[in-house]
């Protein structure tokens, strides 16, 4: 049981001064622009609830929110059960845990930007790997600058390259949190493979698995610098994720207040997802 | 060997092609990169590595980035600390708020904040120094360290908080050479994530910076401008990268997976 | 249910076994009856997990054979050997009823849905978890968790042996006695063959008709609780059950009898084996204070509420007895009656003497 003790604040203190420095006071500047209008010199016109309304219905935010929905749909149906499925195939002790680790922890631990340049070294068309692959030795025309498909399976495979991994090592540390006996039990109780999957190992993930979801949905719902790399946003528009579009009209367009608007909805939408996917994956629990 | 084991073996070559190319380019000369596909290096060379240990803009970079990401892993344990020891030892008025709102802000997408923090950063005049990267960093990372050191700390009996100050113990004493060492585990899993987090983070380190505390991974952009298009320095680049995040995962290897089967939701 | 045949049984975790130090299990050659209550007592890492494990068929053994009712079952898979195990901790399917759980080794072996409801009602019956069947497993406290695991042993009808695995471990000691009971009952209930393994002798005895003692990779005896405690046919019997143990006493061996510290001591019959360490063996139980006799000093006395134990010196060698009545004082010199019939010579650790009655 936990002591009530107010005191405690003191040692929360450090962390809330620093974060609410980094957090509230970006905050209160992107609500400050968000109902405003400004041409430059730090003159600024009060415009109200404009940009939230206009954006609300702007096509251009609807298509680059609906990229976003299918790209992180995308990667977590992809990723999810890819991850869990290598989990489930790793070996559960001996030499070779730590070196499927450290090999598979890698690719998380590249700056975002060298991932976007690595795969667009690999996947250029004449002279990258798999561009080369693709098209001399398969002969299937591939070049993601021309075609949106392309494009689109490029950044997909990049994701799944990326981060699949964090999704393994999490099922991977539920994995082996489970007890010999369990799996004995299961032998001896006549349970077939898909069975010991069903009642043991995926409620003994569930825990971990909800934060990979939870933690896959925040970071792929916010990408922007490995797709931005790669792909710029396009051929065209095709890839220009929430996140690209967002930066070029505040940093290309430098219209601050309608940039200001579309990341609050931005982080809401975040929130509530989230928000969402935790409700969802704890109500057994709280029963 | 077992058929199940072709998974594994199959993922780990999807996952090292990649960065085989890179590093395959990284010893080719600019004349082989254009001149057409090959494998393996034809003309092995140095020379993309030599330039990059010679100009002092290249390796400022990489000690810019390894002195930010340092900091930013100090100052965030450092306070996460104590406030994870709060979150698991005691309950106090509005608990349960402040740690969901902490996670909160590693939902803020960093291209929200990267034009606030230029002005926030500039304002206070700390633009383009070490501490302002380490500090804008501490936005995502505090919470991840919090989350991460308290859910290890939850996993120490309180009893060992009582024998403490029975014997006499005062609590700084208590707490660095008894407590934080019991957890040593989970400190080096949430420096190791810190690290992670903060090494492969560009935005925000791109927009707070300018010459004197430029990261290495932001310098790599000027190989497609000024200098033309020089695959085999940007691969060389690319590939130093690479390396300080592969020591320090070797050093954790047997927490990774522990760590996050410990955090709690 | 059916008979169970050990033959010429070793077990090794090394590749390559070159000497018997090398071997979990030493050689073994056993018969469980039909029907029996059998315990496998042994200290922490005596094999007896490992024996269980191999009639289990979770590990196949590295030499011999296990045969059920004379069929020879050495490579098929557990669920193959209609068998039933209960864990040292509760297995329990977390986000299953606990009706479901009890449910799982028929309907995974296609019992049909009657039979089912009807064995499942008929084991929580006898487990006394009827009111509990709709919970959800997970929420159970610890000892009803492990009534569950035993459920699920017990659920099928057609098992060859239901065996436990120290299956006591994690439940509160007030818990234990009930469940040990229930135990002793189900099994008069059911009358399926039951192996019970566990280090702790109390549990042995109570639940057991036949207890098998093992110690390094060897079964020691198999006997009665009696037997074992009348008879034992090692100094490690001897030592291990009881309590305290058997005084296990360094001898010398001259003209053809046996002498402690320059006493001979009178054995219950004749010497059977030459070679090999003497030792005499004699219960604590057996040992009297007297007028005459092994002349001792008591170093120790303690009293354990019904008897007093009384620790007493003979030279070097210190020797235990139980008395009842009036205790000598610490320092006192007395002497020491060993009954004569409970009175064993031990060659090498084993038996070697013939018995008065037989």
């Amino acid at each position: 049981m936990k002591t009530q003790n107010q005191k405690a604040w003191y040692f929360v203190l450090p962390v809330l001064l620093l974060v609410a420095f980094n957090a509230l006071i970006p905050m209160m500047t992107v609500v400050n622009y968000s109902v405003q209008e400004t041409f430059g010199n730090n003159v600024f016109f009060w415009e109200g609830l404009r940009w939230f309304e206009e954006l609300l219905n702007s096509d251009r935010f609807h298509a680059a929110l609906g990229r976003q929905f299918l790209f992180t749909g995308l990667i977590l149906l992809i990723e999810v059960p890819l991850g869990i499925i290598i989990a489930l195939s790793m070996p559960r002790k001996g030499p070779w845990v730590p070196v499927c680790l450290i090999l598979m922890a890698l690719p998380m631990l590249i700056p975002w930007n060298v991932v976007g340049a690595m795969w667009n070294i690999f996947t250029l068309p004449d002279i990258g790997l798999l561009g080369y692959l693709m098209n001399t030795t398969l002969g299937i025309d591939y070049d993601m600058t021309q075609s949106p498909f392309a494009a689109w399976a490029t950044i997909i495979t990049m994701d799944v390259w990326h981060w699949t991994s964090l999704v393994v090592l999490l099922s991977y540390a539920g994995l082996v949190s489970i007890p010999d006996a369990y799996y004995q039990a299961a032998k001896i109780d006549g349970a077939s493979p898909f069975k010991v999957f069903r009642y043991i190992q995926l409620p003994k993930m569930k825990q971990v698995l909800t934060i990979a979801i939870l933690l896959r949905f925040m970071d792929s719902f916010n990408i922007y610098t490995e797709v931005f790399v790669l792909t710029g946003g396009g051929p065209g528009n095709s890839t220009t994720l929430l996140s690209i579009d967002l930066v070029k009209i505040a940093l290309g367009q430098f219209d601050l207040g309608p940039a200001a608007a579309m990341s609050l909805i931005y982080f809401a939408i975040t929130l509530l997802v989230s928000w969402l996917f935790y409700t969802l994956m704890t109500k057994d629990d709280a029963k | 060997m077992k058929k199940r084991a072709l998974i594994p073996i199959l993922y780990i070559a999807f996952l090292m092609l990649p960065i085989y190319w890179l590093v395959a380019m990284s010893f080719k000369t600019t004349n082989e990169i254009l001149s057409g596909f090959s494998l393996f290096p034809q003309s092995f060379t140095l020379e993309n590595y030599a330039t990059i240990f010679t100009d002092p803009t290249w390796y400022w970079g990489y000690i810019n980035s390894i002195l930010y990401v340092s900091l930013n892993t100090v100052i965030s344990l450092a306070v996460a600390l104590p406030a994870a020891y709060a979150f698991s030892r005691y309950r106090f008025l509005g608990d349960k708020t402040l740690f969901f709102w902490l996670l909160t802000n590693r939902m803020a997408p960093a291209a929200v904040f990267a034009l606030p923090f230029f002005q926030l950063y500039s304002a206070v005049g700390l633009f383009d120094t070490h501490i302002a990267v380490a500090l804008a960093h501490c936005l995502f990372n505090i919470p991840l360290a919090v989350w991460i050191l308290e859910g290890f700390m939850s996993g120490v009996p309180k009893e060992l908080d009582e024998t403490a100050y029975v014997d006499g113990y005062s609590f700084p004493h208590f707490f660095v050479t008894i407590f934080v060492p019991t957890i040593k585990a989970g400190v080096g899993v949430a420096a190791f994530f810190c690290f992670m987090f903060s090494w492969v983070e560009l935005l925000l380190a791109k927009t707070l910076t300018s010459v004197n505390a430029k990261p290495i991974a932001a310098e790599m952009t000027k190989t497609a401008s000024s200098a033309g298009y020089e695959l085999g320095l940007l691969a060389a680049a690319g590939t130093l990268t690479i390396i300080p995040g592969a020591i320090v995962i070797y050093f954790v290897r047997n927490y990774i997976a522990k760590g996050f089967a410990l955090g709690r939701v | 249910m059916a008979k169970i045949t050990l033959s010429k049984l070793r077990h090794s975790y090394m590749p390559n076994p070159t000497s018997p130090d090398d071997y979990a299990l030493k050689e073994i050659d056993l018969d469980w009856s039909d029907g029996g209550a059998y315990a496998l007592l042994g200290p922490s890492g005596c094999g007896k997990s490992t024996l269980l494990n191999i009639i289990s068929g979770l590990l196949e053994p590295s030499e011999g054979q296990i045969l059920f009712d004379g069929k020879d079952v050495t490579a098929l898979p557990p669920d193959q050997r209609n068998i039933a195990q209960v864990f040292q901790f509760p297995v329990i399917y977390d986000t299953m009823t606990v009706f479901d759980n009890l449910a799982f080794p028929l309907r995974n072996r296609g019992v049909d849905e009657a039979r089912v409801q009807r064995r499942v009602s008929e084991i929580a019956t006898m487990l006394e978890v009827t009111d509990l069947l709709g919970t959800k497993a997970a929420g159970l406290s610890p000892d009803n968790k492990q009534k569950i695991s035993m459920g699920r042993g017990l659920v099928r009808d057609d098992v060859n042996v239901v065996m436990f695995d120290e299956p006591l471990t994690v439940i509160d000691p007030h818990l234990k006695w009930k469940l040990r009971s229930k135990l002793k009952e189900l099994h008069q209930k059911v009358r399926a063959t039951m192996i019970y393994v566990t280090h702790d002798q109390t549990e042995a005895l109570t639940f057991a008709d036949q207890v098998v003692v093992m110690q390094d990779g060897e079964i020691v005896q198999i006997g009665t609780p009696v037997e074992l405690f009348e008879r034992p046919a090692h100094t490690f019997v001897g030592h291990f059950i009881g309590s305290p143990g058997m005084n296990v006493l360094a001898a010398e061996m001259r003209d053809g009898g046996a002498f402690l510290n320059g006493h001979h001591i009178a054995l219950e019959g004749a010497v059977t084996a030459q070679d090999g360490t003497p030792q005499i063996g004699v219960r604590p139980e057996f040992v009297r204070i007297g007028d005459t006799g092994l002349p001792a000093t008591v170093r120790k006395v303690s009293d354990i509420g019904r008897h007093s134990v009384i620790e007493a010196m003979v030279g070097d060698t210190s020797v235990k007895a139980i008395t009842e009545g009036a205790v000598p004082e610490q320092g006192a010199d007395v002497h020491l009656q060993f009954q004569q019939d409970q009175t064993r010579l031990y060659r090498d650790g084993w038996l070697a003497t013939e018995g008065a009655a037989s």
